[in-house]
């Protein structure tokens, strides 16, 4: 069998992949800081790093609530777009009615800018909701397109061994129905898998601006309190460090949120799917 | 060829129209004795896939018919085993669980399953490899991890699509004598579909060398007996000789349609 041991110069090659952009990355920050200090950039214009660090700190009480809601929003909006899009694209994929009949409103959803739609959701329902069903919107169809595109990427040979092998030999509806559930459970299931874990990564992403757009959106008006909300109330005040500190909050999440589904993604993938491979010397 | 048992599978009058308007056979018939090994020879595109197709119930007959003289009983699927030109291997699963599929589908639980894999695995030879995902094999290990997939029922009937066309010739050589030991072994039947001269000589125990388009059977030429071959047969007179009378027939063919 092939082994897998890794050569010495692709460790190397690893921790300079993650030391490098830390480098270049303390480097910038730095030299914020020494550009803010040595031309004397008054806070209110641009905060040094430090004072945001600063900031982050004594407003912590404040800023946490704030991240811990717009990350409810956000992981509730990425939960029910995966549940609503993989259970949509299964019943897709089941049926050509119900495809022809329910896709091409997916697109539409998918075409409108939610932002556009978001002051609609808010006068429709209470802000908490509205802010959700944003998140939901936008993170939705990568979620749908992706599986769908998955469940119907399987092998033709493979169906063809499945319809040997498995597929009943009597007409009745109900068994094909069976026969095609169990083609959908040990076939077009894990053939789906790394298009739907694609989907998952895009969905991720856009399910949080999604929640950020609602907020803002609900702006000052609404008793929302999200990182989004924040930043506009801390616009209004001047207080800059803390629009920043939110900002970096916001980025944060992001960033998090990518290395959470990219590592689900390896985790899942690693034995089998080309993308994710370590590429062999 | 004269047998005086039925056949196992009856090919009569086989018309097949695809829904392009292509005819892809017409006037086919073949019978396929238990225990043989027929080569279905010919060029590409003359129909040969589409009578493994046929046989296995995956595609129908435009007209004439499909039968089981020897058997009862309409559904023949699970007495067949096929194998794709390409491994078609799950790429997610290990080889015992892609050697799995065919008697899971029939609803066999793994633990049942554990006899048959190592067995189906122990005849191609990759007892050690059942962990082993597909991406980690050879294209030749691949392709037995195919074949012991398609043995895992058991097959009465082994019907292959140009299993070796994408292998080398090394890996194609030594598949051919697995195969052979294999049938010797399971004494099940085989139909092979190729379009090479040298591997039909050298497998089959009867070579059907088919017309293109519409698909007919042309000439029916008798090979070697069933069974693994000696080292000296593939340099023998005799196989020269096979190799000559298939290429003639292929080559009168040809000239016949050029007319």
């Amino acid at each position: 069998m092939t082994a897998f041991t890794p050569v010495p110069a692709r460790r190397q090659g690893n921790a300079l992949k993650i030391a490098l952009p830390l480098v270049v990355f303390a480097a910038a920050i730095a030299a914020w800081e020494a550009i803010v200090r040595i031309e004397g950039v008054p806070p209110y214009i641009l905060p040094a790093p430090s004072l945001i660090a600063r900031t982050l700190e004594a407003d912590w009480s404040l800023l946490s609530a704030s991240l811990l809601t717009t990350l409810e929003t956000t992981l509730a909006g990425l939960v029910l777009a995966v549940l609503g899009g993989v259970v949509l694209a299964v019943l897709l994929s089941l049926s050509r009615i119900v495809e022809y009949s329910l896709y091409p409103f997916a697109i539409v959803l998918q075409v409108t800018p939610v932002i556009a739609i978001a002051p609609l959701l808010l006068i429709y329902m209470p802000q908490d909701v509205a802010v959700l069903a944003c998140a939901w919107l936008v993170a939705f169809f990568p979620v749908l397109s992706n599986t769908m595109l998955g469940l119907q990427s399987v092998d033709r040979n493979l169906m063809e061994l499945f319809q040997l092998y498995g597929a009943p030999a009597s007409q009745d509806p109900l068994a094909r129905l069976r026969a095609r559930l169990k083609a959908l459970w040990y076939l077009r299931r894990p053939a789906a898998l790394p298009a739907f874990l694609a989907g998952l990564r895009i969905a991720g992403g856009l399910s949080l601006i999604g929640a950020v757009v609602a907020e803002m959106a609900a702006g000052s008006a609404g008793a929302g309190s999200g990182l989004a909300y924040r930043i506009i109330e801390s616009q209004y005040r001047l207080n800059i460090p803390r629009l920043f500190a939110a900002l970096v909050l916001l980025a944060l999440t992001g960033i998090g949120l990518f290395l959470v589904l990219a590592a689900l993604n390896h985790v899942l993938l690693r034995r089998w799917h080309e993308s994710a491979l370590d590429r062999e010397a | 060829m004269t047998q005086l048992s039925p056949a196992l599978v009856s090919l009569r009058e086989i018309t097949k129209i695809f829904s392009n308007g292509v005819t892809a056979l017409a006037g086919f018939d073949l019978d396929v004795f238990a225990g043989e090994f027929v080569s279905l020879l010919g060029p590409s595109g003359c129909g040969k896939s589409t009578v493994l197709r046929l046989i296995a119930d995956l595609a129908q007959p435009t007209g004439g018919s499909v039968t089981w003289p020897g058997s009862t009983g309409d559904d023949h699927r699970g007495e067949i085993g096929f194998v794709f030109q390409d491994p078609t291997l799950m790429p997610w699963a290990n080889v015992a669980d892609n050697v799995w599929l065919p008697l899971r589908l029939r609803g066999v639980s793994k633990r049942d399953a554990r006899d048959r894999i190592a067995e189906s695995l122990a005849l191609v030879g990759l007892s050690d490899f059942a962990k082993a995902y597909p991406r980690e094999l050879s294209g030749g290990m691949r392709m037995r991890v195919s074949i012991a997939r398609a043995l895992s029922l058991k097959p009465r009937l082994l019907l292959m699509d140009e299993p070796f066309a994408a292998l080398d010739e090394i890996a194609r050589f030594r598949l051919n004598d697995d195969l052979l030991r294999l049938q010797g072994d399971l004494r099940c039947t085989i139909v092979f579909v190729t379009h090479s001269v040298y591997e039909s000589a050298y497998l089959s125990s009867r070579i059907a060398v088919m017309s293109s388009r519409p698909g007919r059977i042309v000439a029916d030429i008798s090979g070697e007996a069933p069974g693994p071959r000696s080292k000296e047969f593939r340099t023998s007179a005799r196989y020269a000789e096979l190799c000559a009378q298939i290429s003639q027939v292929l080559l009168d063919q040809t000239t016949e349609e050029r007319l």
